[in-house]
């Protein structure tokens, strides 16, 4: 892990990914789950949704949007399974941070496990940049996490986003392993007075 | 903010300390594991070096990827990447001195049925695995939570998540089923009222005479399909039938351990005047089957009602999503779901994969055969269950009735091994989720229905009322829907 794990903010260009109830068995389809490694994820993200009955590539904004970083989608994202394949394979393939409607939560975890901060909006605001990318293929949209902002071409609008989430990205403790590591002496006093562990010792 | 509430208490027992980011760290009583969404897991630890902190509180099983032939068990699995998986298993497993029940361990199965036939899985603890269908565990009065990869790297390593508290919903669960009715209907019925993301930034605790008369199977089953409603967790307050199904079971203490354990599962449950952040009722009483016309499954209706217009929903999230449904189902506004003709039938999966499962199935399919043009997989959802069935003779009912007898595993849920649809196939299913590509073809079509409902698609082709073949003895079929409702 590296020092800098401050996410105050994330940057580049969009692709809308319109569509309420997203699962993340479209995200990531299951059969590709089969790997020990998410190194290959990328290739798989929305796997049958961009390709025609054929295999060839479709006009799914996937294959349109090449090179963004900015996903802008619609409400209950990510919603079915806990995979972290899903937000995997959108890190992998390039997107650094979501801005949506509202998401499922273990998506919305998973995000947050991955230091991807995924942002909220009303749906009037998040169609209009949705249409803005499509016109803009090229512009630069700025997720401000601390200032809970989104910024692109003149216009700033307010977002929302978890508070934990929040607090987790811009001051750099998203890596909750570390974080919880070095409280090991409670979780043992917590586990002492459980009445279903038996101690070790 | 709840108070009082089983939630409340099991968070509080399990609250380790609060973390700079205003989440709480969770220790987790009992980790369940499996081979699809653990090896990155253990590839994190292994980068920094870190030991699994609680092996003992550490329980792992194949499922995902698992054959269900039994010829096709042989080591190593015919399929490299499943083969890959599964050694991967057996070796972060060995190396962390973690219980792994394989297939030779005759135990093997879905993590969700395993942990509660094992009696893993106990009122008032805390138990998380890489699956979102992990609040199953509930059903005894746990707090169970489905979690992402990274977040199963936190438990192995610090035997903990951090984690929001959620607000909770009592689901007051009101009637008495009729003949024919099942767990399955009730949980359907919960998401048709509620929505598929009703349930978010909550757990739902069920409640109520139609859940207190639910055995623990089907208590399983109810608690399974929480996450379907978008409740993180959902569970029921731990009763004489929990406690009579642990007794006696592989996991659970004897004797006065067992009292001692049984005190601390009484002290858990919900006062009786807990505070709830909302209450909500939902009528079981009289209630038809349901089964799912779309592909969410909150798309959902009683075999009597006609598939709605989209234009009879007030959110346009709704209306939308309703619109692309009938699209991808063939489907029109307004027709019945009965005679809605299916390819395939699947019985099984941590939803429906229990004894009681089959023996509700069997008692429609028995003197009666699958049809010819349907294929009907029946997959047992552990090798304990399988073996149960085959000592009571149910494998036989299926087995002649036409259907094909399998080995445990999740099978055509989610299609990760031999298991899946074929083009636009159509597939009666008793598993929880109908999205679209869910069981291996993009085209496929499920309906979501109980595992009677699959029994009775099953033997006409079409989705079919189950109450025709229940009630008037082994030849059915004279019975009819007037009869059994109230």
């Amino acid at each position: 892990m590296s020092d800098d794990q401050h996410i105050t903010a994330v940057s580049g260009t969009g692709v809308p990914i319109p569509g309420d109830d997203v699962d993340t068995d479209q995200i990531l389809p299951a059969k590709f789950m089969k790997e020990v490694t998410f190194d290959n994820m990328a290739d798989y993200l929305f796997y049958d949704a961009r390709r025609d009955a054929d295999g060839a590539y479709n006009d799914h904004p996937l294959n349109r949007f090449e090179g963004a970083s900015i996903a802008v989608v619609n409400s209950n994202f990510g919603c079915g399974s806990s995979r972290e394949h899903a937000p995997q394979a959108m890190m992998r393939w390039g997107v650094d941070g979501v801005v949506g409607e509202s998401y499922a939560e273990i998506f919305r975890d998973n995000c947050k496990s991955l230091g991807i901060p995924a942002v909220t909006a009303d749906h009037e605001t998040v169609t209009e940049l949705q249409e803005w990318i499509e016109a803009n293929p090229d512009g630069e949209i700025d997720i401000d996490v601390e200032a809970a902002t989104v910024t692109y071409g003149d216009t700033t609008i307010d977002v929302d986003i978890d508070g934990s989430m929040q607090e987790a990205l811009v001051d750099g403790i998203w890596d909750t392993t570390a974080l919880m590591y070095s409280n090991r002496s409670k979780v043992d006093e917590t586990v002492a007075d459980l009445p279903y562990v038996e101690s070790d010792d | 903010m709840s108070e009082g509430t089983l939630y409340d208490t099991v968070w509080e027992n399990h609250k380790v300390t609060e973390l700079p980011n205003g989440q709480d760290q969770l220790f987790i009583g009992l980790h369940l594991v499996h081979e699809v969404t653990s090896p990155q897991a253990f590839g994190m630890l292994r980068e920094r070096d870190l030991d699994v902190a609680y092996p003992d509180r550490t329980f792992a099983t194949t499922d995902h990827i698992a054959p269900t032939e039994a010829e096709k068990r042989e080591r190593p699995l015919v399929d490299d990447q499943a083969e890959k998986m599964l050694s991967a298993l057996e070796s972060n497993t060995d190396e962390n001195g973690i219980t792994f029940f394989d297939f030779e361990s005759g135990k093997q199965g879905i993590t969700h049925v395993v942990a509660p036939e094992l009696g893993l899985s106990q009122p008032g603890m805390t138990v998380a695995c890489g699956d979102s269908h992990t609040a199953t565990h509930g059903a005894f009065g746990s707090i169970g939570v489905g979690i992402g990869t990274s977040q199963i790297r936190d438990v192995l390593a610090t035997g903990c998540i951090a984690a929001d508290k959620q607000r909770v919903r009592r689901i007051e669960i009101e009637g008495e089923l009729g003949e024919g009715v099942y767990a399955k209907d009730i949980i359907l019925k919960v998401i048709q009222d509620l929505g598929v993301d009703g349930g978010v930034g909550h757990v739902y605790e069920y409640g109520g005479p139609a859940i207190e008369a639910l055995d623990m199977e089907g208590r399983l089953a109810v608690c399974n399909m929480s996450i379907e409603g978008g409740a993180r967790a959902g569970y029921i307050n731990p009763d004489e039938t929990t406690f009579e199904y642990l007794e006696g079971r592989e996991y659970v203490p004897e004797g006065e351990a067992f009292e001692e354990l049984k005190a601390y599962w009484e002290s858990i449950a919900s006062d009786d005047d807990a505070e709830y952040d909302d209450v909500v009722t939902v009528d079981a009483g009289g209630i038809d089957p349901l089964v799912t016309w779309g592909i969410n499954p909150g798309q959902v209706i009683e075999i009597s009602e006609p598939v709605p217009e989209p234009s009879s929903f007030e959110a346009r999230t709704d209306r939308e999503a309703a619109a692309s449904a009938l699209e991808h189902m063939e489907i029109e506004p307004g027709q019945s779901m009965l005679g809605y003709e299916v390819d395939v039938a699947f019985l099984g999966t941590c939803t429906n994969g229990r004894v009681s499962d089959f023996e509700e199935a069997a008692a429609v399919l028995e003197g009666h055969t699958v049809d010819d043009g349907v294929r009907a997989l029946a997959v047992p959802g552990s090798e304990t269950v399988r073996k149960e069935c085959e000592a009571r003779g149910i494998d036989e009912t299926f087995i002649n009735a036409g259907f094909q007898w399998r080995r445990a595993g999740c099978s055509m849920c989610l299609a990760m091994n031999d298991d899946m649809l074929e083009g636009d196939e159509v597939c009666a299913s008793s598993s929880n989720r109908n999205f679209v590509g869910r069981q291996g073809s993009k085209e496929g079509r499920t309906v979501l229905m109980s595992p009677a409902m699959v029994a009775a698609a099953a033997v006409e082709g079409a989705v079919t009322d189950a109450r025709e073949y229940l009630g008037e003895g082994p030849t059915g079929g004279a019975g009819g829907v007037e009869e059994v409702a109230d």
